[in-house]
Formats: structure tokens, C-alpha cells, sequence
């Protein structure tokens, strides 16, 4: 506790530092990374986290200094030139999209290494210390570097704001965008630049290789609680700012932890969280989602069962004994005892010493299952032509779907039958 | 057949355009008419869709010219629009149907600019003319094939152009939407609009439609739909291909082979003064 407040209250310079530097880096890199993600070009920003290695390299050599707008101008060259190989490959050679980014990713990360195993033993090397930018090293963040990084960091906020609905059309549909006379490339142009942008800034403290998480882990996360594309910027933007904060806060507190990868881990950790338990898109709600079926389908079961035993003995409140309702349809008997709990809890049927009865509301139910059987089953006779004996099992699933509105424009297309195709009555209310 | 109307709003050139190096279409040349409800009809795979992307600009043609208005496509860009199929996006998008309409709006000359009242005014009503204002503000991955295809058609409207060109825009809708399309169109060639539509449909191109061309990797013929319609030329549209074109074509693609000499120059460009 007493090491998170002193964490929070910045009095450390070197702390304050690096976390808002890692805060920045976060929020630009998700903020573009939106872009991309919606563009289906995720893989474009570990491409390009590779490709500007060799011009930082190159930038150093020319320059002698590690002066961060020097170096953020050799990967913005580097980073361009690599976009636009991969758009030549893809255009003039038989190779796709995906073999051409992979392709331009190796050859300039290993040209990158190379240069650097160069510039580390030509002498200057040791003291440059270049070889952070494979995996990063926040903790040599100077206030130089923070000041360019808040300069990025606004630039692009004020990039995306103002192109805002430029950028939307683009990754929605490029190409109405050209014939509304939008001059797409050079908005390409503009979005792979402040792309390349925010790669560069933050490949010092994260490295190249974990880059492209900070690119596309907070889009992806944040996709599963929005339909709105602003909200979807800012809940991105956010999270990489907090894992910015996270990242920093677990290598105060453990000295011997790289603040990087704790960057990437925890914004991983955000975006499992959100694809699982988001509502709506998250795994978790499909799952009840699911759950929720298969009960609807078991308990109208066992009902429709009860109404066809009721209908043979001709009594629809008669007391229905478990081995009766098996001798209708076969349940599983834990299955059967759990539709049962969930029926009586809904007071659709009412228990009794040997079985069960069905309550007034469980009568209409039952018949609402059986009439939409019967009546999805007189639709696939009449209209879809199919033989009689050929529809039950397509209506055994069906009679669970249909909603009331359905039903109705079922029965008026129908004609208000009163059989159906096995001529049984359909029952009314 | 290949009739010529008085009143041009749309000139095919010579046209000739491969797809992955692979001609679809060759040697095209017609003339439409201004003002009237227009159908490019032909079978599966005749080049429909590849044709209407060379007018709209989206692919370069090896040969030949498309004039729109007597004028080239970037002189008269804002009174051109374009509905593409519904397929060619991704509708989970984070964006509401309104969002998409307006996109309509978008112009050149309000980039960093916010859109302003009026557009919204104009998009409002665009999605009114195909009953969709209900679901303005409903998410577009949460909308039906038709809604999806009228929330495209409305987007286009808000362009308020003088030539619509769309593609299948009938293709897997419901009748609810192809009654709301059908009373678009006829409300349209009141107002003068020309719209051209790809359309792959023989039963329905009679009724739907005054002018017709019939494609099927060449012209068949481009006429008044009486004219047009008739069983020799519908069979040479739709009686399948030409053996030995299909083969030049395949032959054309596997060897690499220019569609033109390149020393060949046509004489007249486009936009040129030939026609007055």
C-alpha cells in the first residue's frame, strides 16, 4: 500500500517519467491501432515495428546521437519505404498480401540487426546502447524523450480528431470514399505515417517484438464493448494508458522487472477479460445464451409431453406421473429433474405426490409449444411441399424459435387451420 | 443492335478491361440516354460489375474511355453516384445506420470539417425515400440483407447526383424493400435522375426498366427495352460464351500478353471534341 501511494504521488522523478511516457506510448499506439484493427490490418503494425529498426540503426550512424526526433525520423523513412514495398510486392507480384508483409517484416528486421551488431562493435556501440530497442528498456527513458513523446502523442490526437470521419469512411469503405473524390491516398498516406509514428515512439520502452501488441490488443478489447467508434477510440485509448500505468507500477515495486513486457501482459489480461465477459459479444454471454436454449428446449419438451399424455386421456388436469411422461418421450432423468425444478419455479406446473400437474398458465404454454409445432409443420407441407413424413424432426426444433409475430403472420399465410398434416387439432387459445 | 439516344449522359468507348490480366470485357462501345431507368443485363460472370467499375473510375481499363456527361469522371464527380453490392463491406462495423448515411455527405471540400445541419437534414430525409428512418439509430450489423441494401441506397441519395449507378441492388432482398426500391426509381426518373443498374435478372428486366444493355463479355446490344428484347438477342446474351474468345482470353492471361501493342495509339482521347 505505502509503495503504490508513493508510486502515485510521482515524488520520484524517474518514476514520474516513465510512467507518463509509457502512458503516452499507450494512448497513441491504441488510438492508430483502432484504425488499423478496423482496416483488417493488424498484421501491418508488427510489419512495421520490424521495418524501422534499420532506420534507427542508420539514423544513429548518420548522426552520432540518440536524440529522439533524429531517431523518429529514421524509422518514419523506414517504416514508409516499407509500406510501400509491400504495397509494390503485392500489386506487381503474384504474392499476396500476407506473404509480402512477411517478407518485407524479415528482410528489414535482419538488415536492422545487422546494423546494429555493427554499431555495437564499432565502439560507439556501448555506449548508445541501441540493442533496447529489441525488447525496450523504459527505465532509460530521459525527459527528452518524454517531452517528444507528449509532442506525438498530441499531434496524433489532433490528427485523428480532426480526420475523424475521413478516417471512419476509409475503414469502413475505401472505395466510396474515392468516388466521393476523397483523396484516399494521401489519407493512407496520413494513417500509415502517424502509424508509423506512434511504432516508433514506442518501440524504446516496449521493443520491437512487442510493439504490435500495443498496436492491436486495445482495439481488439475494446470492440467487445462498443458499437460506437468514438467510444471505441477512447475505451482503446484508455487501456493502453492504464497497462502504460500498470507496466510501470510492477517494475517500481520488483526493480528486476522489465516494464515492456508487464505493459503488454496486462493489457493481454484486458483484453481476455473483455473478450470473455463483455455483454452481448463476450464468450461468457454466448454461453448463457446458449444454456438459455437448451433449457427453453427442455422445459417446452417435457410440457409439449404433458399436453400430448393430457390429450390422450382426454383430461388437461390430470396428474402426470414421471414414468407416464417417459412413456411419451425418453428425458434423461437428471435432465428431466432439472426441466421439472425450472418448470415449477416459473409455476407452469405444480408438484404432487406421485408427479406433477400442470398449472393453468403451463396449459397454455404447452399448447402454444404444440400449436406452433403443428402449425410450422402444416407450413412445410403447404408451402415448402414437403411429404409428411418427412417434417417432424425439422418442426421439433423450429416450434422453439418462432416468435409471436411470426406465429401470427403463420397463421393468417395459413388460413387458421384447425388439423395439422397428421390431423391432429391444432389447438387455439 | 446498338442504338444511340439524343441525349447522352453516359459514353462507353471502345472499352476493354482485364481482370487479373485476364480480359472480361471487350471492345465495349455504347451510348445511354439521360433520364431514364437503365438495366445492364447478361448472365454470370458477362463483365456487369467490372464495366460499372471502369465508369465509376475504381479500375483502369486497358483501352478506351468511359464520358460521363461528355465530360471526364473528375469533372464530374459530385454529380456521380455509386451503390456498390452489400457484400463488398464489412458490416460489423462500429457504426449506426445514420453514420452511414451521412457518409454520403462526405465531400472533398469539408475535410477537418464537422458535417453541418444541412447534411443532416439531407441525409434525414435520404433515409425517409427508403423507409428507413425508423432505424436510424440502429446498429448496422444488427440490419436484414434489404436494410442493409436501402441504408447503401439512401447513403447514395444524400450525394443528391444527377446519374446513380448500382450494383444488383435487387440481389437476395425482401419484397418489402424491392417495393421500396421499385417506388425510388419511378420517383427518380420523375425528377430527371438517369439511373443505371446492374441487374442479372431476365424476368424482371422488362418490367423494370426503359433502356437495356445486354452484356455478356461484349456488347449484344444497348437499345430501347422493345427493341432489345428479343430472342435472338437474348439468345446470343445468355446462349453462353464465345468458345474461341474465352480461350484468347485464358491464352491472353497465362502468357502475360499486353491488350494492346504498345506502340499503338488510339487518335482520339478522351474528352476530346469528336462529338460536337
Amino acid at each position: 500500500m505505502k509503495e503504490l501511494l508513493e508510486f502515485l504521488s510521482f515524488s520520484n522523478p524517474n518514476v514520474r517519467v516513465v510512467t507518463l511516457g509509457t502512458m503516452f506510448i499507450g494512448m497513441s499506439a491504441a488510438m492508430v491501432g483502432s484504425f488499423a484493427f478496423l482496416r483488417k490490418r493488424s498484421l501491418i503494425g508488427d510489419a512495421i515495428a520490424h521495418a524501422i529498426l534499420p532506420g534507427i540503426a542508420i539514423a544513429f550512424m548518420v548522426t552520432q546521437s540518440k536524440n529522439p526526433y533524429y531517431l523518429m525520423f529514421g524509422a518514419l523513412l523506414a517504416g514508409w519505404v516499407a509500406i510501400l514495398l509491400i504495397e509494390a510486392i503485392t500489386k506487381h507480384s503474384k504474392l499476396k498480401a500476407d506473404t509480402s508483409i512477411g517478407l518485407v517484416l524479415s528482410v528489414f528486421f535482419g538488415v536492422g540487426i545487422l546494423l546494429l551488431t555493427h554499431i555495437q562493435h564499432s565502439g560507439a556501440g556501448n555506449q548508445a546502447g541501441l540493442d533496447q530497442f529489441l525488447f525496450g528498456k523504459a527505465a532509460s527513458m530521459t525527459t527528452a524523450d518524454l517531452k517528444a513523446y507528449s509532442i506525438v502523442a498530441a499531434f496524433l490526437l489532433i490528427v485523428v480528431s480532426l480526420l475523424f470521419k475521413e478516417f471512419k469512411l476509409l475503414s469502413f469503405n475505401a472505395e466510396f470514399a474515392k468516388i466521393s473524390g476523397l483523396p484516399v491516398r494521401s489519407l493512407e498516406f496520413v494513417l500509415s505515417s502517424i502509424t508509423v509514428l506512434a511504432i516508433a515512439t514506442g518501440i524504446q520502452a516496449v521493443g520491437v517484438v512487442l510493439m504490435a501488441a500495443l498496436i492491436i490488443t486495445p482495439a481488439a478489447a475494446a470492440r467487445s464493448w462498443t458499437e460506437n467508434l468514438v467510444t471505441l477510440l477512447l475505451i482503446a485509448g484508455f487501456a493502453g494508458m492504464f497497462s502504460g500505468l500498470v507496466g510501470s507500477y510492477i517494475s517500481f515495486t520488483a526493480p528486476n522487472m522489465p516494464t515492456g513486457p508487464w505493459i503488454v501482459m496486462s493489457l493481454s489480461a484486458i483484453a481476455i477479460i473483455s473478450l470473455v465477459w463483455a455483454p452481448k459479444r463476450g464468450l461468457w454471454s454466448k454461453l448463457k445464451r446458449q444454456r438459455q436454449n437448451r433449457e427453453k428446449i427442455l422445459t417446452e419438451n417435457i410440457l409439449k409431453a404433458a399436453y400430448h399424455l393430457s390429450e390422450r386421456r382426454k383430461n388437461l388436469s390430470s396428474i402426470i406421473s414421471l414414468e407416464d411422461l417417459q412413456g411419451i418421450r425418453e428425458f434423461g432423468e437428471a435432465e428431466l429433474k432439472k426441466g421439472l425444478r425450472l418448470l415449477s419455479k416459473r409455476f407452469l406446473i405444480l408438484s404432487q405426490n406421485d408427479g406433477f400437474k400442470l398449472t393453468e398458465v403451463g396449459r397454455t404454454e404447452a399448447m402454444r409449444v404444440v400449436r406452433l409445432h403443428r402449425l410450422w409443420e402444416m407450413y412445410l407441407t403447404q408451402r415448402m411441399r414437403l411429404k409428411a413424413d418427412h417434417i417432424h424432426p425439422n418442426a421439433e426444433t423450429i416450434e422453439h424459435i418462432i416468435s409471436p409475430e411470426i406465429e401470427e403472420e403463420l397463421i393468417r399465410e395459413l388460413g387458421y387451420p384447425d388439423k395439422d398434416p397428421h390431423e391432429s387439432p391444432i389447438p387455439y387459445k | 443492335m446498338d442504338i444511340r439516344p439524343e441525349k447522352t449522359a453516359i459514353e462507353v468507348h471502345n472499352l476493354t478491361a482485364s481482370y487479373n490480366r485476364k480480359p472480361v470485357l471487350w471492345d465495349i462501345d455504347f451510348s445511354l440516354p439521360q433520364g431514364q431507368l437503365i438495366g445492364i443485363v447478361g448472365p454470370n460472370g458477362s463483365g456487369k460489375t467490372t464495366l460499372l467499375r471502369n465508369m465509376m473510375g475504381l479500375m483502369k481499363p486497358d483501352s478506351g474511355y468511359v464520358n460521363l456527361f461528355g465530360k471526364k469522371l473528375d469533372e464530374v464527380r459530385e454529380k456521380v453516384s455509386y451503390v456498390p453490392q452489400r457484400e463488398t463491406v464489412d458490416w460489423d462495423f462500429p457504426a449506426n445506420v445514420m453514420d452511414v448515411v451521412l457518409m454520403g455527405r462526405y465531400r472533398k471540400s469539408n475535410i477537418f470539417k464537422r458535417l453541418s445541419k444541412k447534411d443532416r437534414d439531407i441525409a434525414t430525409e435520404s433515409l425517409e425515400k427508403v423507409n428507413m428512418l425508423p432505424f436510424a439509430n440502429r446498429q448496422i450489423s444488427q440490419l436484414s440483407g434489404g436494410q442493409q441494401q436501402r441504408v447503401f441506397i439512401a447513403r447514395s441519395l444524400a450525394q443528391q447526383a444527377d446519374l446513380y449507378l448500382m450494383d444488383e441492388p435487387f440481389v437476395g432482398v425482401d419484397a418489402a424493400t424491392e417495393e421500396s426500391i421499385l417506388n425510388l426509381l419511378s420517383e427518380m426518373k420523375k425528377e430527371g435522375k438517369t439511373v443505371v443498374i446492374v441487374h442479372h435478372d431476365l424476368q424482371t428486366a422488362y418490367e423494370y426498366f426503359d433502356w437495356i444493355v445486354l452484356l455478356n463479355t461484349r456488347l449484344v446490344a444497348s437499345g430501347p427495352k422493345q427493341e432489345v428484347f428479343s430472342t435472338e438477342l437474348l439468345q446470343e446474351a445468355y446462349g453462353g460464351r464465345l468458345t474461341v474468345l474465352s480461350r484468347i482470353g485464358d491464352l491472353m492471361a497465362k502468357q502475360d500478353f499486353p491488350m494492346r501493342e504498345s506502340e499503338f495509339k488510339e487518335k482520339e482521347g478522351p474528352g476530346d471534341e469528336r462529338a460536337s
